[in-house]
């Protein structure tokens, strides 16, 4: 497994203004997700809501890595994506309030969140169903000789349904620029990796797809940045797909509605007490004495408020005008009735 | 200028037109390049565009769909071939999930202009393998379901689908791909994806039907005329959207109306147009509208039995017989 624990990570090459970037996406993702937790506690947030708090190295640490011009899916734990991806965190958060203003116009919700400016293609919310439009995504860069790498994101649980088995398979057959990047968080909803998985270590599953594959900590940020940089350049330079797994951990429930009576609270607390990738992160930035406590703090309060901006963004936006429900069921004019 | 040629012939032309004018537009499916295609409408289409552009697949029908989508996504043009509809419910997640959907749930953002082909039919295949689902994907908003009867249709519907940019379910029939008929010579002959054709006018019964089931009805209106009966036909074409303002107009005129189908019809397109002619013309049946379809069973393998469940010409001609409160002969199957 990559970890950069006590190597040299490529990624600490990084201009510092970068490395302070990451810290700074995952803290706001952490406050972002913090928010929507309150609002959604105040119902101004409704539907599911699966918080991506524990898990925020993983996103930032791929995106950062990312070419623009590659091509992202993901399941439906996106907001962190969205958010790496530099999207604006109001309308993010107004997608979440159902708005006009959302990312999607509040067609989409927290499950699908999307901006195909940023070649981000969506969230999917059925598990592993996704994962054949980036074989597909992949299919067309290949075609269109684009160097373009399509990545899709997916959880442990997406590795025993059989559209990820057909995605593997395509994708290594055809040598598609496809970066398969699950995110172990070692439940898939409720259920342990151990009660659904014949196989515990995700990464292995790629053998069967002679596909190479490697095991990285996801909570630590570097590492998922070296791992998927290394990663990507074998897919852009022709070599086929590639598989990382991720091994990460969510603070909070599956979602909102979750009780969360498969998990011991010692558990989680353990996890949040050795392994928060954004204390992990902030305490190798001030050991490698790339950044003092006060950068920190700053970049703290700053994001404090741009998540209040955003929760006001949110609120104060308009609903979707109901004279366009009808709108884009058809791209093109459907005149018979 | 015209020519007549084949339902299949119709179809391998649309194909190799829209595929020499845009280099986007790719095949993707099982045995469709070195086989030739299980119902060789892609035969020769390996030798001439090569495996970038004709792939054969692996056996995996909701990847294949999948990865068309993401293809759409991506800038190109797929058309995927699913060898049978009965296959189609393996990749039925993608397409009602995924491919209706991510236009309305991404707010018009971006497209996945696929098309499906697929196709119907039976010819003692059994239970799993003589199924027609045009009604399962007809009921899904964001989807065009096209399903041609006349090689004409089969060519302007697959060039429209293939430069148009929603998704659309494609269906073709096995029993119909010898079918002969008039098809224009113009590479550019579109016809749009949308709206039924009323193909043999007549003021008694309206007799409703598409693929397959259109020629059963012009038999059975034909074999009617003989008595005095006058049928009006209309091949409905297209599922959805539905045309049914074309259906309302004719059974204002008929009074009465018969749908004919092939699969089973519980919740199926027959109960539709049912509900929907009643819904705007009510005042104007002098009937209850009949519908023809297969007998509620899954299809037996034995011959004798096979006939016995789907409809044939001497149904529709009973059905049409029961619309007009006439007497049926005493044998009717």
């Amino acid at each position: 497994m990559t970890s950069t624990v006590g190597g040299r990570s490529p990624g600490l090459a990084l201009p510092k203004s970068e490395l302070l970037e990451m810290y700074r996406q995952m803290v706001l993702i952490r406050r972002f997700e913090e928010a929507a937790a309150e609002q959604y506690a105040l119902g101004k947030i409704a539907g599911f809501l699966h918080l991506y708090i524990g898990e925020e190295a993983v996103a930032v640490g791929a995106i950062r890595a990312m070419d623009p011009r590659d091509h992202l899916v993901t399941h439906y734990r996106d907001h962190g994506y969205a958010l790496a991806l530099g999207l604006d965190p109001g309308r993010c958060m107004a997608e979440l309030f159902g708005k006009s203003t959302g990312l999607v116009g509040g067609r989409g919700g927290s499950m699908h969140f999307a901006d195909a400016s940023k070649n981000f293609w969506g969230g999917y919310a059925i598990v592993s169903g996704h994962l054949p439009i980036a074989v597909g995504l992949g299919l067309a860069s290949q075609y269109q000789d684009e160097r373009r790498v399509a990545v899709a994101i997916f959880g442990d649980g997406a590795t025993n349904a059989g559209p990820f088995h057909e995605s593997m398979n395509l994708a290594a057959l055809w040598k598609l620029p496809v970066l398969f990047l699950c995110e172990n968080n070692q439940y898939g909803m409720g259920t342990a990796v151990e009660y659904a998985s014949a196989v515990r270590e995700m990464a292995r599953k790629a053998c069967a797809y002679d596909m190479p594959a490697e095991r990285v900590d996801g909570q630590d940020v570097l590492a998922v940045y070296d791992a998927t940089k290394a990663a990507l350049e074998h897919c852009r330079s022709g070599n086929g797909p590639f598989f990382i797994e991720a091994l990460t951990y969510r603070f909070r429930g599956h979602s909102m509605a979750d009780p969360e009576m498969y998990r011991s609270k010692e558990e989680v607390e353990e996890y949040r007490r050795q392994r928060d990738p954004i204390v992990l992160f902030r305490t190798r930035l001030t050991q490698e004495g790339i950044a003092v406590a006060t950068e920190f703090e700053e970049i703290d309060r700053e994001i404090e408020e741009v998540v209040a901006a955003a929760v006001r963004f949110a609120e104060e936006s308009p609903e979707p005008d109901p004279a366009t429900v009808m709108e884009h069921v058809y791209a093109e004019p459907v005149r018979v009735s | 200028m015209a020519r007549e040629i084949t339902y299949r012939d119709a179809l391998r032309e649309a194909l190799r037109e829209e595929m020499y004018r845009d280099e986007r537009v790719f095949l993707m499916g099982e045995d469709i390049g070195h086989y030739g295609g299980s119902y060789a409408v892609t035969r020769g289409f390996l030798q001439e565009f090569g495996p970038k552009r004709v792939r054969d697949t692996p056996i995996a029908e909701l990847g294949i769909v999948g990865a068309g989508i993401g293809a759409a996504i991506g800038g190109l043009r797929p058309v995927v071939e699913i060898m049978t509809i009965n296959f189609s419910l393996l990749a039925m997640d993608q397409i009602v999930n995924h491919l209706a959907k991510l236009h309305y749930m991404f707010n018009g953002q971006f497209t996945a202009p696929v098309v499906i082909r697929t196709a119907a039919g039976f010819g003692q295949l059994g239970a799993t393998h003589s199924q027609t689902f045009e009604g399962w994907y007809a009921h899904v908003p964001g989807l065009r379901v096209v399903m041609p009867a006349v090689p004409k249709d089969a060519k302007g519907f697959l060039k429209s689908a293939i430069r148009g940019n929603d998704p659309v379910i494609f269906i073709e029939h096995s029993l119909i791909y010898r079918n002969r008929g008039e098809v224009p010579d113009d590479e550019d002959f579109l016809l749009p994806l949308e709206g039924a054709e009323v193909r043999r006018e007549g003021t008694d019964v309206t007799i409703v039907s598409w693929s397959r089931g259109y020629y059963l009805a012009l038999g059975a209106a034909e074999e009617l005329a003989r008595e005095g009966i006058d049928c009006e036909v209309i091949d409905l074409r297209v599922l959805r959207p539905l045309d049914i303002d074309t259906v309302v107009r004719s059974v204002q005129k008929t009074n009465r109306l018969v749908v004919v189908e092939e699969g089973w019809r519980t919740l199926a397109m027959g109960a539709e147009i049912a509900a929907a002619v009643q819904e705007r013309a009510f005042d104007y049946l002098d009937a209850p509208i009949a519908r023809v379809g297969s007998l509620e069973v899954p299809m037996p393998y034995a011959r004798n039995l096979e006939r016995l469940v789907v409809p044939n010409k001497d149904r529709v001609v009973a059905a049409v017989r029961q619309v007009l409160y006439q007497k049926q002969p005493v044998t009717v199957g």
